[in-house]
């Protein structure tokens, strides 16, 4: 398919956010001679949860530690609240696919870390991961190690981390992909349910469509090899019914097959 | 737990005894002259014991080999975590390191009586040669083997190089170094008594020569089974403190 008229079926008005939060602006990534991305143009609103989604290859989890300042783009830049991006900041928080977690740490240490690091006082510090460890449903587990945790209970873990430093934005890079289908479902939830008490602007990288469809407010597809932007799609789910129930609406379905129809032909 | 715990113990014991009755059996066949049975080397261990002559050779033997592995382990470790850390260091001594641990060492030591003489300098560097290599290099290729995730999570949430260096990569890479001390321990063990063998007989190498020249073997034997025993309980208790200092999630399981 031809790659122009793929970028012409992003309708201008979608492009233009009201209170963009992070604005990506003609953003290229080269690794040697492998281009990784090429010129991503994209605003990601406030408040709203974007997923980044397409095959292996296509530059999702690059781009989006760009945004983290974790990767330093070849070309373009990043704002994030109409400022530069030149490398991590506090109003960002990364939640990592690995789950990052110091084994030798207990739950509660690895939940405080990141405002460890932000030259939070022991006590604060503790309090207020206490406090998320809550949030993500592991209270009782803080004086436990991440090997004595299942796979889902170790993510929980480093969502706490992330949420604790009260990061503006929440970069999660495939964060439920190394947990199991079961775990995952409940942690979609949990996720819907988490960005409506926190108000956060979440940046969601994944390689399930049914995921993205479920979590997002917009889809942003990308195309491999190089990585462009290839579609923005905003599903209409209904938001306020039970879960159960959405996976089985007529518009989530048909959402996920049209993004399936998008990325058929990138996989070989 | 504690079941387990008196079961693995009675296990050890077992293993102990029967090594020892098998030892005792093959002394009895008079298969060798020199072969001492188990209990008459036991017994010459307590008679060494008792008429002073071990102590005084371990005394002698403990000053070469504490000095040679206190430099190689402050040495090892540290030139290690820079190799690991930085790309000038390691570009211009991991290649010395590296044609270090694949050197047959012990080869080398007639050579460094040859610069040093027969004195503790030898000796020294003879425990250094053995054991600096294996501390240096696991040192290294633990910071190196450090996760990446666990760095760029560190960096993340803003953590400094230095804070990068102290609270992620120095504890996520212990466990590799301390396999690293064990093994530099044991080598420098080796290059001890190599060195009292081969340099000049002091110490515990001094008691092996001597039994050996005027056929008490079992002296000989006793001395012998000593510092294996001596070698392997330091490591033992190596691994301890690791297991109580350095890791705290293994003890929380139990």
């Amino acid at each position: 398919m031809n790659l122009a008229l793929a970028r012409n079926d992003i309708p201008s008005d979608r492009m233009q956010s009201t209170d963009p939060i992070i604005q990506v602006r003609g953003v290229s990534k080269t690794y040697g001679d492998v281009q990784a991305l090429e010129n991503i143009d994209l605003e990601f609103e406030a408040g709203h949860l974007t997923s980044l989604l397409g095959p292996s290859g296509c530059g999702k989890t690059t781009l989006l530690k760009i945004v983290a300042g974790l990767l330093a783009p070849t070309a373009g830049d990043v704002l994030v609240k109409g400022k530069p991006v030149e490398g991590p900041g506090p109003e960002r928080a990364f939640v990592f696919q690995d789950f990052a977690l110091m084994p030798w740490a207990s739950v509660l240490d690895n939940a405080a870390f990141g405002l460890k690091m932000h030259g939070v006082g022991k006590a604060e510090r503790e309090e207020r991961a206490r406090h998320y460890i809550n949030e993500v449903g592991l209270t009782g587990f803080e004086g436990k190690y991440p090997h004595e945790l299942s796979g889902g209970m170790r993510q929980r873990v480093g969502l706490a981390r992330a949420l604790a430093v009260n990061a503006d934005v929440l970069l999660m890079d495939e964060p439920f992909s190394a947990v199991d289908e079961q775990t995952r479902r409940k942690f979609q939830e949990d996720l819907i349910r988490l960005r409506e008490v926190e108000k956060k602007t979440f940046l969601f990288v994944t390689h399930s469509i049914e995921e993205a469809v479920y979590v997002s407010d917009r889809i942003v597809l990308l195309s491999p090899r190089p990585g462009r932007l290839s579609q923005i799609i905003e599903p209409q789910v209904p938001k306020d019914i039970d879960p159960d129930d959405l996976r089985r609406d007529r518009v989530y379905l048909d959402t996920v097959e049209e993004i399936w129809h998008a990325i058929k032909q990138y996989v070989e | 737990m504690q079941w387990l715990g008196e079961t693995t113990l009675f296990w050890k014991i077992l293993s102990v005894v029967l090594f020892a009755t098998t030892w005792e059996i093959a002394g009895r066949t008079g298969f060798n002259f020199s072969f001492p049975t188990f209990l008459e080397t036991a017994t010459a261990f307590f008679e060494m014991v008792a008429d002073g002559s071990m102590g005084a050779a371990y005394l002698r033997t403990a000053e070469p080999l504490l000095i040679g592995l206190a430099f190689s382990i402050v040495v090892g470790v540290s030139s290690g975590i820079a190799m690991g850390l930085r790309q000038d260091v390691e570009w211009f001594s991991l290649p010395l390191f590296i044609v270090m641990q694949a050197a047959p060492m012990s080869a080398l030591i007639p050579l460094v009586t040859f610069v040093y003489g027969i004195g503790l300098t030898a000796k020294v560097l003879a425990v250094v040669m053995l054991a600096l290599p294996v501390i240096a290099m696991n040192s290294y290729k633990a910071v190196r083997n450090v996760p990446p995730s666990l760095i760029a999570m560190c960096s993340s949430f803003m953590g400094s190089r230095r804070q990068q260096v102290l609270q992620i990569i120095l504890p996520a890479a212990s466990p590799m170094m301390f396999a690293g001390l064990r093994l530099g321990v044991a080598e420098g063990f080796s290059g001890v008594v190599l060195a009292e063998l081969l340099i000049t007989p002091t110490g515990i190498g001094d008691l092996i020569t001597f039994h050996r020249s005027v056929a008490n073997f079992a002296h000989m034997y006793a001395t012998i089974v000593s510092i294996v025993l001596v070698a392997i309980i330091t490591v033992g208790f190596l691994q301890w403190v690791e297991g109580k200092l350095f890791r705290p999630e293994k003890r929380s399981s139990a």
